[in-house]
């Protein structure tokens, strides 16, 4: 966020408070990783562990399939690749991916 | 203002005698105060507690230097401890005795008024408890007329029947009353 | 209908938390603040309040308890002195810095080392710059008084900042005194039921409470923090005002005491003004006077300064120290009249650390050294020994 879209303290809730709920959802934390989840969508079983363990909810779903990850909201903490049962996620280096 | 000053040990009353004076003059429509010398409470240690009584509001939180009244609940501080420090030439020491007033005068040197009640006999006789320190308030009353004697008897009815029982609170009132005839 | 009792500060501070019954009480043992809550918890106990009373392992516990109760948007209170204001310390920031109404009974006493239970105001001056509204009281009446006071000084919606009411420990919170105890009726009327902007137990409108905020926000929340001080001094005002209609009593940021004609006088705060009120009377010399303060956070420069200025020299009276640097309440007088009309000569004194008896005739001398206009740019100690 640039300077000038700064609120001052006239404008903001007392207190430190937030006042909106949900308001993470627009805290983008994909820039935090240093390795990213590269999905081998061919050798994926769907099984949906790696959605359930997911600390982000950053893998979409949809008909009994996933989705590729979320990368604006993905930390790369590795999760995905450690539980998959197939072995068809890798943690590449932020230079190594394809994206 | 009468400033008054009780001596006595830790654990022997000091502080609810000067307390009980200073709620039973309030009951009459006087500004009052009491307050415990506050030193480490130990069982058994001297100590003292002092009350002002006033018909004005009183002001002053130092501590009292110059009573009016002393009040000695225990005998053995006569001749010991310096009870009359500070006490005004007209002012009246009732000591906690079964000595004679001219006994006590020589003892400790103070030429005012001394009166002298047997207390601790008088507590004993009535409550098998060595607490002279209500008692004393009825000696008090009787030489002072600071405040009526009926509300001394309130006073330790309210406080102490839920702690002693009725029977033990009855002697205590009975003593107190007995202090008032007895005082020399 | 008002009641005459006897009654100690402690007790007096109780009773007033009796009449305010606040949805919790979080506290914790510490001498000489013990009877306070002592006290308060035989009203629980015998159903005379409707408070959560919750007894907690230590301080800092307590205001961690109080800070939750208050940002789930109930009335929270707690009392505490010395060592344990110390141990709450880093919670006693987060209640002023989350904007939570917390009032608490300080029962002021002497900081640790050396371990020493009597009074002086060395923990509550230590905790003057943490954004908690402070009010000294004299005696009883005024603990019991300002206890009410700040509640709904600290609820003010422009204000939203905790509240300390301090009292002097052992010779206010243990002495028996005459105190005039309202209608509890009146003083629930006065208080209402607390009001809270955002509250965390209100699932419709859900909020986020004490969150990180660095570099981009935290200066402006601090910002936040010193408006809402400024404010409180008219809250304050009008607050007391209200007040007065039940209780006939003023709440000025300070009391002056024959200050009209004098031309030398004290600064003090606590039961102290109360001596220096008597020595005034007992001298009965037009040319001094008492200004006694009230109202520490927010500090009044103005009344100060337009009530000081015209004398000609002022003695204060702390009872605690700033070592290495000017006292609390001397460096605060100084400051208000570094931009006056005209400057008294000023003394500082300090006195009565760890409860260190303070005689009217040290305040006799205090006075007789005005009068003569012995002042020196330095501390000066009542009753040290060389």
């Amino acid at each position: 966020m640039s300077e000038s879209q700064k609120k001052g303290y006239k404008e903001i809730p007392i207190g430190g408070m937030i006042t909106k709920a949900g308001s993470s959802a627009e805290f983008k934390t994909g820039d935090w990783k240093s390795f990213t989840p590269v999905w081998e969508k061919e050798k994926c079983i769907h099984c949906m562990i790696c959605p359930a363990y997911c600390p982000e909810d950053c893998i979409p779903k949809k008909d009994g399939k996933r989705l590729e990850t979320d990368f604006d909201m993905c930390k790369g903490c590795g999760i995905c690749a450690e539980v998959c049962p197939v072995k068809c996620i890798e943690m590449k280096e932020q230079g190594d991916s394809d994206e | 203002m009468i400033e008054i000053r009780i001596h006595g040990r830790g654990g022997q009353g000091a502080k609810t005698a000067a307390n009980f004076l200073a709620m039973a003059a309030m009951e009459k429509g006087k500004q009052i105060q009491s307050f415990p010398e506050y030193g480490p409470e130990r069982a058994g240690a001297p100590m003292k507690a002092y009350t002002r009584i006033s018909d004005k509001k009183i002001k002053t939180y130092a501590p009292v230097v110059s009573p009016d009244i002393v009040l000695v609940i225990d005998p053995t501080f006569i001749g010991n401890i310096n009870v009359t420090e500070g006490i005004k030439q007209d002012g009246i020491m009732i000591v906690n005795s079964r000595e004679t007033p001219d006994k006590v005068k020589e003892k400790t040197g103070f030429s005012g008024e001394v009166h002298t009640v047997d207390a601790s006999g008088i507590a004993i006789s009535a409550t098998g408890l060595n607490k002279p320190n209500v008692p004393m308030l009825g000696a008090l009353i009787k030489i002072t007329d600071l405040i009526p004697v009926e509300s001394i008897e309130k006073l330790v009815r309210k406080k102490f029947t839920e702690k002693i029982g009725e029977e033990k609170t009855q002697a205590t009132v009975e003593a107190i009353n007995r202090a008032y005839k007895e005082v020399n | 209908m008002s009641k005459k009792k006897a009654m100690t500060g402690a007790e007096a501070a109780a009773t007033a938390m009796k009449q305010i019954n606040p949805d919790v009480v979080a506290a914790y043992p510490i001498t000489p603040q013990t009877p306070v809550v002592m006290k308060f918890s035989e009203f629980v106990n015998d159903g005379e309040v409707d408070t959560e009373m919750i007894r907690v392992e230590s301080e800092h516990s307590a205001m961690s308890a109080c800070v939750g109760a208050s940002a789930a948007g109930a009335r929270a209170m707690t009392a505490t002195a010395s060592a344990g204001l110390a141990l709450m310390w880093e919670v006693v920031g987060v209640a002023s810095g989350s904007r939570l109404p917390i009032v608490m009974n300080v029962v002021n006493r002497a900081l640790s080392a050396p371990i020493n239970i009597h009074c002086d105001h060395s923990d509550s001056m230590g905790a003057r710059d943490l954004s908690w509204i402070q009010l000294y009281s004299e005696d009883a009446q005024e603990a019991y008084e300002n206890t009410i006071l700040a509640v709904k000084l600290a609820e003010h919606p422009e204000v939203q900042l905790p509240a300390m009411v301090s009292q002097d420990g052992f010779i206010t919170s243990h002495g028996v005194q005459n105190v005039t105890v309202y209608s509890t009726d009146k003083i629930k009327k006065f208080l209402g039921e607390r009001k809270p902007i955002k509250a965390l137990l209100d699932v419709d409108d859900p909020v986020t409470m004490g969150p990180l905020q660095l570099q981009d926000y935290y200066f402006e929340t601090k910002k936040q923090q010193d408006n809402a001080m400024e404010k409180a001094r008219q809250v304050y005002i009008d607050t007391g005002k209200e007040l007065s209609k039940i209780t006939g009593n003023d709440y000025g940021f300070v009391e002056a005491y024959n200050l009209d004609s004098a031309e030398y006088v004290i600064v003090t705060i606590s039961s102290t003004a109360g001596t220096v009120k008597s020595v005034i009377d007992k001298m009965d010399n037009p040319k001094i006077g008492l200004l006694k303060i009230r109202m520490f956070r927010p500090f009044p420069y103005e009344e100060v300064a337009r009530l000081l200025e015209d004398k000609k020299a002022v003695a204060i009276l702390d009872r605690s120290e700033s070592f290495g640097a000017d006292a609390p309440i001397y460096g605060e007088v100084k400051n208000a009249l570094y931009n006056a009309k005209s400057h008294p000569k000023l003394q500082s004194y300090i006195f009565g650390l760890g409860g260190r008896d303070i005689y009217e005739k040290d305040i006799e001398n205090v006075f007789e050294s005005l009068l003569k206009e012995d002042i020196e740019d330095k501390k000066r100690y009542i009753g040290v020994r060389e």
